[in-house]
């Protein structure tokens, strides 16, 4: 953390995206995460994709747990809304928001202690049920806010920062997710903006719930060597299978790929999403051979990232529902009671 | 690109903007700190041993630092409105305005003599300089002027409501009170006759005393009201002149015609015009002595060249000028062509002009062994200036033709370190380094020795005495200076740029934790790439040229850590943000060796 706040001052050459606003304008309070925290890179590339996507602050709603994470929410988009639920149960939360107003765009940020340990459940169910959302998990392995204990996440042998190993199986999220029938997968690093911003993006625009986990080292509990959650655990193995380059349908492909290094895939709003590939063999919109994929490579003891699995035509709760278009919040009396004739004939449909 | 050598001096001391283009390289933000805390006394000797004349200065520099300042780049126009550098000249005033009376004890002393004697043509700041530099080194140091005080042009040209007479008695007798300092009220008519007089050196600070002259017709016959600019503002500084007509017209767009406007407002001219044939922005004179002659209800007029002196029974009558504009060429360069409308012809009483200074040396004989160019001027080696005569070496005003006075100063101090080189059985054109102390700022965790946080104020204006009070005395001073809470004020928006951002690669663990917090968008971790490529390639595209990026290499990941020093506001935010201390706020105290420090042997 730091003292002073963030001077106002800014780059004379910041520009304004077609919002009106500046990145800093995506800026919420200064953090209080601990120097280094990884935490605060995944803020700062959410921050910069929201800015690239001309978002509207007033139309998004943050949501979060407990956590060193789920605090992270105050550090950016500080003209958003937001809840801090109890612990684990930002799913529920989310859900019921979601349920009230389908207009707002909804971003779940959690820990690996905030979802894989206490909050299992929710977590598993928010990704059956397909809320239009982006889930994002800070994932460093250990309980930071409380001061390091491993979590779910945490790999087993890996060694705490006092010299023990872990003994325990760990929880592999984005397997549970693709598993649980979340429709956008993706795993990246806090300290690869270039492969973490356009991700999120992506994953903004997808309708139906995405998922990201985020390795996200913790530079006070759980960056030292014999961790496989450090930043240099994480270079040393990251295995990137693609890296998302274009999202918008009609931006030009204006650097050349050697053949088949670039994948297309196109979306239900008629949009195209490029993936440049990085392993020929990843194909992400195959369910069963992108999960063997990421077993082997886990198996391996490889960090595996980019896009891991996308089915481009998701159906989200809503659409399951079968809910109105205008937001449940928005119905007013007229909508919801259609008055005494309507009652009439209805119940005369019962006689 | 190569890795940034920051063990180099000058890589540090160009990102102190101010410092950097002080021609004396004047520690400003170290004095503006001092200020700050009240230190006003300590303040004024940082600033008196580089640029010698504070409390002059901190009124009259031409302040080559303001425009140069580091705000002038990143203050919000949203916010202030126009972009403003720090008042760096007039908190220097305030260090002068604040000093303890006892201040002439923190002054040195000449030590024994050393035997050599050294003779200053001219008692303007750059003998002043010179003499101060020497004297402390046991040089036996004597003083001629053709006038009967030390000063020099700050004495006899620059008016006293501008810069009150006590202040240069002060700062003149700063340095004659050294010690062996002789003033001669003498002029030299040869220079020939004075190398025979035995001094082992002779420095020319005898400035660019010529007027340049208004040729057109009219000129001789309505001589008695035309008044060469610093011949007249001399004698009106001696108090041989004490009155002026009501309408008066000045000729000339550069200081000395704002002097001479302004003085004419107070000795009687009630319709006082400048007249200049260039236009409005192109004028020689600073932005706020054009601002003050405004306030003071002189209209300047533009692109007028003046083509004739009407008169009447040999007395003035006006001036008559032709009209001309502004032409550019294909080489972009400008030419002032008549714009064929009728002339137009100002009535005046009397005329001053101030249409330029010339150097001349009527008092060098041609076969004394110093050369001189075509122009005039002598020839000079640009470092050490020294004329063809290993004897003879110049500053000041009569060295490049006329600057002002801090580069009087400057030129000052070079001189003496040649000299005393030169005396030492050195070779002066070997010059000393700079001397750089560094210092880490860091007190705590999130603590810094330095105020970090980023002011956004605006900058503060010194006030004036009322107009009308101010027109009716010529000798009362216009600036009142800032009191010590605006001064505290304005101290604060100095961004101190000289605690710098030290970049440690080693201990870099790449978390960007310094990329994400700093407001600047100063940092960033890319693949390294030639310079050109290099800056399209950061956070933020770095467009200004004569700003350096950092550089530094040896990172796990192979990129190099690049940082644009352009807009940084050295707000330590990085430094408290990473995990590890690869970076550092380090306080760089630059300063430039002078006489007294720059031979091996002594
Ligand atoms: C009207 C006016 C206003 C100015 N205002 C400012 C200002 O606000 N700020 C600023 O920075 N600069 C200002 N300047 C410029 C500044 O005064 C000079 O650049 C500066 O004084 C030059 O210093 P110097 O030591 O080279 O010579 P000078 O100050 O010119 O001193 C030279 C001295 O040598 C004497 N001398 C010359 N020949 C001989 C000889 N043969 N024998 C004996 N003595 C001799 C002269 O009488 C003079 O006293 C102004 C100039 C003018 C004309
Ligand atoms: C119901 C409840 N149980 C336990 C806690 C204590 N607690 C606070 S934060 C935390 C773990 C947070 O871990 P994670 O979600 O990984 O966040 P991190 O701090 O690592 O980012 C725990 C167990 C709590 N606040 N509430
Ligand atoms: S304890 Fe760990 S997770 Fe929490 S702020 Fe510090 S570095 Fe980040
Ligand atoms: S902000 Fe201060 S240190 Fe920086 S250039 Fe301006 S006066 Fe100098
Ligand atoms: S001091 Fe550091 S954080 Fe502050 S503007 Fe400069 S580079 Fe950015
Ligand atoms: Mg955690």
């Amino acid at each position: 953390m730091t003292y002073i706040s963030k001077p106002k001052l800014h780059h004379p050459g910041l520009l304004k995206n077609a919002a009106g606003f500046t990145r800093r304008d995506y800026e919420g309070a200064v953090s209080t995460l601990c120097a280094g925290c990884g935490h605060d890179s995944i803020s700062a590339a959410i921050i910069q994709a929201c800015y690239e996507l001309d978002i509207l602050p007033h139309q998004v709603a943050k949501l979060s747990g407990i956590g060193c994470s789920s605090k992270a929410p105050t550090y950016f988009l500080g003209a958003s809304h937001g809840f801090n639920t109890v612990h684990g149960r930002m799913p529920s939360v989310m859900t019921g928001a979601n349920l009230a107003n389908r207009d707002l765009i909804y971003m779940g940020v959690s820990g690996d202690g905030d979802s894989a340990s206490i909050g299992l459940g929710q977590f598993a169910h928010v990704m059956r049920r397909g809320l239009n959302m982006v889930y994002i998990v800070m994932n460093n392995g250990v309980y930071g806010l409380t001061k390091g204990q491993f979590s779910a996440t945490a790999d087993k042998g890996s060694v705490s920062k006092k010299g023990l190993p872990n003994s325990d199986s760990s929880i592999d999220l984005v397997s549970m997710a693709i598993l649980m029938g979340a429709t956008f997968v993706g795993r990246s690093f806090s300290g690869d903006k270039r492969q973490l911003v356009p991700l999120i993006k992506a994953a903004v625009q997808h309708k139906g719930a995405a998922f990201i986990d985020v390795v996200s080292p913790c530079v006070a509990f759980n960056n030292h060597a014999g961790s496989t959650k450090s930043y240099d655990y994480v270079r040393e193995h990251n295995d990137a299978v693609n890296f998302i380059d274009f999202i918008e349908s009609r931006t030009e492909i204006t650097t050349d790929y050697a053949a088949g290094t670039l994948q297309e895939v196109q979306q239900h709003d008629g949009s195209t999403l490029r993936l440049r590939k990085l392993n020929d063999a990843y194909d992400p919109c195959d369910k069963v051979t992108a999960l063997n994929q990421i077993q082997k490579a886990e198996a391996a003891g490889e960090v595996i990232t980019g896009l891991l699995y996308l089915d481009p035509l998701p159906k989200d709760l809503h659409e399951n529902l079968n809910t109105v278009d205008t937001p449940l919040n928005a119905l007013v009396e007229a909508d919801l009671c259609p008055g005494q004739a309507a009652l009439d004939k209805f119940n005369a449909g019962l006689r | 690109m190569k890795a940034t050598d920051i063990s180099n001096p000058d890589y540090f001391h160009k990102v102190v903007d101010c410092q950097w283009a002080c021609p004396a390289h004047t520690p400003v933000p170290e004095y503006i700190r001092l200020i700050a805390h009240g230190r006003y006394s300590d303040a004024y000797m940082i600033n008196w041993k580089s640029n010698v004349f504070p409390g002059i200065l901190g009124r009259t520099c031409d302040r080559p630092c303001e425009p140069a300042c580091r705000r002038t780049r990143v203050e919000d126009e949203t916010v202030v409105g126009k972009r403003e550098p720090v008042a760096i000249c007039r908190l220097k005033r305030v260090a002068a305005d604040y000093k303890d009376d006892d201040i002439g004890a923190m002054m040195p002393k000449a030590p024994a003599k050393n035997g050599k004697r050294v003779a200053c043509v001219g008692g303007g700041p750059a003998s002043l300089t010179v003499a101060r530099d020497l004297a402390v080194l046991g040089y036996e140091i004597t003083i001629f002027d053709q006038d009967p005080k030390l000063g020099g042009f700050i004495r006899t040209q620059i008016p006293h409501f501008r810069l009150p007479e006590s202040v240069i008695d002060e700062e003149v007798g700063f340095i004659v009170d050294i010690g062996n300092i002789e003033f001669k009220h003498k002029r030299i008519d040869s220079m020939k006759a004075l190398l025979t007089e035995g001094y082992d050196a002779v420095f020319v600070g005898s400035g660019a005393p010529r007027g340049r002259e208004l040729d057109v017709p009219g000129r001789q016959e309505a001589g008695a009201n035309i008044h060469i600019g610093i011949d007249w503002l001399s004698s009106v500084s001696f108090g041989h002149i004490t009155k002026v007509g009501k309408r008066v017209i000045v000729l000339g767009g550069g200081n000395t015609a704002m002097d001479c406007c302004r003085t004419a407002r107070r000795l009687g001219g009630e319709d006082v015009k400048v007249i200049v044939r260039s236009g409005f922005e192109e004028m020689k004179a600073s932005p706020w002595e054009k601002e003050d002659a405004i306030g003071e209800d002189i209209p300047i007029l533009n692109f007028l060249v003046p083509k004739a002196v009407t008169h009447e029974n040999g007395k003035i009558t006006g001036v008559t000028f032709e009209k001309v504009k502004a032409e550019y060429d294909a080489k972009g360069r400008r030419n002032l062509v008549p714009t064929g409308e009728p002339d137009p012809h100002y009535p005046c009483d009397d005329v001053l002009v101030a249409i330029g200074q010339e150097n001349s040396f009527p008092w060098i004989e041609a076969d004394s062994g110093i050369e001189f160019d075509r122009w005039g001027l002598p020839k000079l080696s640009e470092t050490t200036f020294a004329s063809s005569h290993p004897q003879v070496f110049f500053g000041g005003d009569a060295a490049f033709g006329p600057k002002n006075i801090i580069w009087a100063a400057a030129h000052g101090h070079d001189a003496a370190i040649s000299i005393h080189k030169t005396l030492q059985g050195e070779d002066a054109s070997e010059r000393p380094a700079p001397g750089m102390n560094i210092v880490s700022q860091k007190m705590g965790i999130h603590e810094w020795s330095y105020d970090n946080a980023p002011s956004d104020e605006n900058r503060r204006k010194v006030p004036h005495r009322a107009k009308a009070e101010a027109l009716k005395d010529i000798m009362a001073e216009v600036e009142l200076g800032f009191d010590p809470d605006l001064a505290w004020k304005e101290a604060q928006r100095c961004l101190n740029c000289d605690v710098q951002t030290v970049f440690a690669a080693n201990l870099c663990i790449e978390c960007d934790a310094c990329v994400d917090i700093c407001p600047m968008d100063s940092i960033s971790f890319v693949d390294n790439a030639e310079e050109s490529l290099l800056r399209g390639t950061l956070m933020a595209p770095a467009l200004n040229l004569t700003q350096d990026i950092y550089i530094a290499d040896g990172l796990k990941t192979g990129r190099v850590m690049a940082k644009d020093e352009d807009v940084c506001l050295h707000c330590g935010l990085c430094a408290e943000r990473c995990p590890t201390g690869a970076w550092d706020m380090r306080k760089y105290y630059v300063e430039m060796t002078q006489a007294e420090h720059a031979c091996h042997k002594r």
